[in-house]
């Protein structure tokens, strides 16, 4: 079993990248990495909705979907759950971590619109055979942090373009997107792996 | 008919259920909000400039409510937000001195030359940390490469033939490029105030006639010449005390190197020292 979940976890994160392999949740990933340090709030903050959002639409396939046999009503439940895991953190943080709250800003709610998270959710559910409810949870915890990992490390790479010599077509969000896809790339040194412990 | 009204039951129910979670949320994480503190942040500039240094319009006016903080912070909603801000709070508004920014340096290329050619990173905190305090032959100087136009939310700096350049029309006051300056060659004047040494150099005479050919050399005429004894020359360099200053001009016009610049006389003062 902690074989199985460790596989899960490095495939989540290097192979399967979200944003890198699979180009999902692009918006915040070029929104948000200006600095390294906004990167790591948001990097946090999707990685904890994903694992919560893992948790709760698994709960709600197999539970709520499943048994009725309306499954083709997942996206719109998905989106509805999400939404409102969003909303409740973001309720909590204001409560609880205020300056974690500020931080974020406008970020927080931005992640309703995450595609990111709604694929960690749907993915689960179309493994073959599916993720059971702790695979679901590694899986999104895995993903939020692949997600994590892209997004500071392109925050650090964009911190580093502030002060090149950029010709002068390619400055501002051309050469993001340039230096994007050449993270990307590196990230392809990892397709094609598959790991059995 | 089951067809339809399951799914509708069902996905009705769960974002009944959802909505139920959140209002029972809301309740438990209420947090108290000051209605004062929107109240305040929509009087104060907006520009989210961070010059009364706290990290933004709104943090200010929480700051205003909780910790009372001074009112009088915003130099870029002048007196008309300390007006507006006092009647929020009842209490007395203060005068406010309304203030730009000016860059006290008269160093441009062609009167003040670099000693060496930098090819390195162009920003001026890189720039300052190299020998000499940068490539600028004068170490006090502007050395041109425009920390402060990205610190301007106003976006009212330009570089001018190696030196920065304040539009004062539209500075706020707010200090930020005052704060990013590596050389501190910024300063803050109240608006009504025109005259000011534009140079920050404290080398003595014969030093700086070599590196900068209008910088101030501390001759002491400008301090003799006030009627007002407004200025006083310290470490080779003068400096205006505006609390005396009447405006009269006698120190523009005796100062031998046009380094005391009067924006009322533009033609005379400031046209020679450029």
């Amino acid at each position: 079993m902690i074989a199985k979940l460790l596989a899960i976890s490095l495939t989540a994160i290097f192979v399967q990248n979200f944003v890198l392999v699979k180009f999902l949740g692009i918006c915040p990933f070029l929104g948000v990495s200006k600095k390294v340090d906004t990167a790591l709030g948001m990097g946090m903050a999707v990685t904890f909705v994903m694992t919560l959002a893992s948790m709760m639409t698994y709960l709600c396939q197999n539970y709520i979907l499943a048994p009725l046999r309306i499954e083709y009503m997942q996206t719109i439940a998905f989106i509805v759950i999400i939404a409102a895991l969003v909303q409740f953190v973001e309720m909590f943080l204001q409560k609880y971590i205020p300056s974690l709250y500020s931080a974020l800003g406008i970020y927080l709610p931005l992640i309703t619109t995450n595609c990111a998270v709604l694929g960690v959710a749907l993915l689960n559910i179309q493994q073959d055979p599916p993720y059971g409810l702790i695979e679901s949870m590694v899986n999104g915890f895995a993903s939020g942090l692949g997600f994590l990992l892209a997004i500071v490390l392109f925050a650090g790479v964009r911190e580093r373009l502030e002060f090149s010599d950029i010709p002068k077509s390619f400055q501002g969000f051309p050469i993001a997107l340039v230096s994007a896809s050449l993270l990307a790339l590196a990230f392809m040194g990892f397709s094609g792996m598959s790991f059995n412990f | 008919m089951t067809e339809i009204l399951i799914p509708a039951l069902a996905i009705g129910a769960v974002g009944l259920a959802l909505g139920a979670l959140l209002a029972v949320a809301a309740k438990v994480f209420h947090v108290e909000v000051d209605e004062r503190i929107e109240k305040i942040t929509g009087c104060l500039s907006g520009a989210n400039c961070g010059g009364c240094g706290y990290a933004g319009c709104s943090a200010y006016a929480s700051a205003i409510v909780n910790d009372g903080a001074p009112i009088d912070k915003c130099s870029a909603g002048g007196q008309a937000a300390v007006n507006a801000i006092a009647e929020i709070m009842g209490v007395e508004a203060t005068d406010v001195e309304p203030v730009r920014a000016v860059v006290m340096c008269s160093g441009v290329r062609d009167v003040a030359p670099d000693s060496y050619d930098y090819y390195g990173v162009a920003d001026c905190l890189a720039a300052s940390k190299l020998q000499g305090g940068g490539p600028k032959g004068c170490s006090y100087g502007c050395l041109g490469y425009g920390k402060c136009i990205d610190a301007c939310s106003e976006g009212g700096i330009s570089i001018v033939n190696g030196v920065a350049t304040i539009d004062s029309n539209s500075c706020i006051g707010c200090g930020g490029c005052k704060n990013v300056c590596p050389k501190h060659i910024i300063e803050l004047v109240p608006k009504k105030y025109k005259i000011y040494v534009k140079c920050k150099s404290c080398d003595k005479g014969p030093a700086m006639k070599n590196k900068c050919s209008v910088g101030c050399i501390g001759c002491r005429l400008c301090e003799k010449s006030c009627p007002s004894g407004a200025i006083t020359v310290a470490n080779s360099l003068a400096s205006i005390d505006y609390s005396k200053c009447t405006q009269c001009g006698l120190c523009v016009e005796k100062c031998p190197r046009h380094i005391i610049i009067n924006e009322n006389a533009p033609a005379s003062a400031e046209g020679e020292a450029v």
